[in-house]
């Protein structure tokens, strides 16, 4: 095999199906935690399943650890490739123990029954199931089950790890300590990981670089931190629970596509993303008569609690998300259908390109 | 009759008990009665009869070497069936099951017309090498494995088809090649189809008579096997037959009681 230079993973994927096509581009160094979000359909599970070689490629090429894995009219088989992959559902055999489960991928790459044993033993404890070796999957917990099957996807040593919403079908609780305990495996892993999630916490806590997908292609690249605070899809924004509004900036004006403007204290030219967090919007029963110039009637849709707060949505210059006091909900007398105007500062308003240029692979 | 944690929705309608119990009537009745006319005074001395011991031997023998070559050919056309997708599969599960539904008869037809003395492929086969195949204990392994053969096929494939071929995904993601996949995560999982495939086909063969007799004929010792020596002392002494049924009766209900017990448990899980 050629060596394709490059980043540690460098991948380029090219799938078309009659419904969607994907066309994303995806790099990786060392120890990088990758996570890819987006919506439902916008092409996660067939990157993943691309890079492991389940699905074929239509365009593009894949190389990893110095290795060509695909390219036009080549690929590697997925048992040839270097990977390890965790599935949201486990999938352990059932007719295995886990000491089985996990020594099943060394078996199959020639080692021999003894040492396969040991090595799937070894990984067990480091995941802190040791003391369950024996045990088959029907009489494991969920999340002693994916503790199994992250310790038989690094037992083969893999260059690429990928998982699949790897913690979406735990309890709440249990996600939660297996999170933190994913991340410093994460941190002492030796090759690349991606990561497929719905969770922003997933991508805040285990990731150091995010992809954004929308629709098959790449919407935003950044570390969990610039996607977060600056999200340029809808669905990332509501991910991390974010206003976000598109529009057109002149200086500090931005022009909304219902016809409003929005006003920050950032200069800005051509089309922009402005994005504010829910505490900082104010809802009030008359039009406001401050100095605040960042002001619009609008229609409350529902009233959540969230935290200590409560979460209003409305429909006001765009789809607003509020969050307001208990105190000040009764007061307002917030429910469904109830008028309101909702006032942003302008100092709250972060404005940023939504022509800058993705930030290019390393 | 209310069983408890089930609500009852009254009682069980007379239309439906009556014609169930008749059912069941029908079902056991006969059974009943070769039992009671079994000649349980001379049954030792039955047992004894070297007609039957060599039909036993010969049956237990020529059914297993059946369904040994339904397993070694058998077991592959099913993952074939379950797991490629191939222009014509349709057709091929049809043909597969075609000797389920073929009168067995017409199976021993078949056959002699295939490896018969002037079959398409038995009389090149004799011009050649002098074999002959009919009226060998041969030909009944050949006319057990025809006929058992779809019952271990459809069995298998239907245990491999409700195996989660994600896991056959799993195992290449380990490295493992679709061999190693095959023998260590694809059949263990359908083990146990595979079992009842084995007992079910084995049961069938055991009980096959059709096909046999017209292709392999009834002689003591090379191919009378238990249904044709029922079949032949019911000629002359109907006490030996019955004798003889009552074995195999007995073989059956054995069987059953390993399916339920072992098997179909495991598959319902």
């Amino acid at each position: 095999m050629s060596d394709p230079g490059g980043g540690f993973l460098d991948a380029s994927v090219v799938v078309r199906r009659p419904q969607h096509t994907l066309d994303a581009a995806l790099c990786a160094e060392r120890g990088d935690v990758v996570a890819v979000i987006g919506p439902n359909g916008a092409g996660k599970s067939t990157l993943l399943r691309a890079l492991a070689g389940l699905v074929a490629l239509d365009e593009g090429t894949v190389s990893c650890a110095d290795r060509r894995w695909e390219a036009p009219g080549r690929r590697l088989r997925t048992q040839d490739r270097n990977v390890g992959m965790v599935f949201q559902e486990q999938l352990l055999f059932p007719h295995l123990s886990a000491r089985g489960n996990v020594a099943f991928g060394p078996r199959s790459r020639g080692a021999s029954r003894r040492v396969a044993h040991r090595l799937a033993d070894a990984w067990l404890d480091r995941l802190g199931v040791g003391d369950l070796a024996d045990r088959r999957p029907a009489q494991l917990s969920g999340g002693q089950a994916q503790r199994v099957a992250i310790a038989r996807a690094l037992a083969t040593d893999p260059a690429l790890l990928l998982l699949d919403e790897p913690l979406a079908a735990l309890d709440v609780g249990v996600a939660m300590s297996l999170r933190f305990e994913l991340a410093r495996h994460l941190a002492s892993f030796q090759g690349a990981t991606v990561l497929v999630t719905h969770d922003a916490l997933d991508t805040l806590t285990l990731a150091n670089r995010v992809v954004v997908l929308d629709q098959g292609r790449v919407a935003q690249v950044g570390t969990p931190e610039e996607v977060s605070s600056r999200p340029r899809t809808g669905h990332v924004a509501r991910l991390v629970g974010l206003n976000v509004l598109r529009g057109t900036a002149r200086g500090t004006d931005v022009a909304l596509a219902d016809g409003s403007t929005l006003v920050s204290v950032t200069e800005a030219h051509g089309e922009v993303f402005a994005a504010f967090p829910p505490a900082a919007v104010t809802l009030t029963a008359e039009e406001p008569t401050g100095s605040a110039r960042n002001r619009w009637p609008g229609t409350v849709r529902s009233v959540v609690p969230h935290g200590p707060a409560v979460r209003v949505h409305l429909d006001a210059a765009a789809a607003l998300i509020a969050d307001v006091t208990p105190t000040s909900a009764v007061r307002l007398g917030l429910e469904p259908g109830r008028r309101v105007w909702a006032t942003v500062k302008a100092t709250e308003v972060a404005v940023y390109g939504a022509e800058e240029s993705l930030p290019s692979v390393p | 009759m209310t069983s408890t944690g089930r609500a009852s929705v009254g009682r069980a309608p007379v239309r439906l008990v009556a014609p169930a119990v008749l059912a069941v009537a029908f079902l056991v009745f006969p059974l009943v009665a070769l039992l009671v006319r079994t000649p349980w005074s001379t049954l030792p001395d039955q047992l004894r009869s070297p007609a039957l011991a060599d039909a036993l031997v010969l049956s237990l023998e020529t059914s297993t070497a059946a369904m040994t070559v339904a397993a070694l050919v058998g077991t592959p056309l099913a993952w074939l069936l379950a797991r490629l997708s191939f222009p014509g599969r349709s057709l091929l599960r049809v043909m597969v099951a075609v000797p389920l539904v073929l009168p067995p008869v017409v199976a021993g037809v078949a056959l002699l017309t295939a490896f018969g003395r002037q079959g398409l492929l038995g009389q090149p086969l004799f011009e050649a090498f002098g074999i002959t195949i009919p009226f060998t204990t041969a030909a009944v392994v050949i006319a057990h494995a025809f006929v058992a053969l779809p019952f271990y096929v459809i069995s298998v494939e239907g245990a491999l088809r409700t195996t989660d071929r994600e896991y056959d995904v799993v195992a290449a993601t380990l490295g493992a090649s679709r061999w190693t996949t095959f023998t260590r995560v694809t059949l263990p999982m359908a083990l146990p189809g595979v079992l009842a495939g084995l007992v079910l086909g084995w049961a069938r063969s055991l009980g096959e008579f059709g096909a046999t007799i017209t292709f392999a004929g009834n002689f003591r010792g090379t191919t009378q096997t238990m249904p044709l020596l029922v079949y032949t002392d019911l000629q002359s002494d109907q006490g030996a037959a019955i004798v003889v049924s009552v074995i195999l009766l007995l073989v059956s209900v054995a069987v059953l009681a390993l399916l339920r017990d072992r098997w179909f448990e495991q598959v319902a899980r």
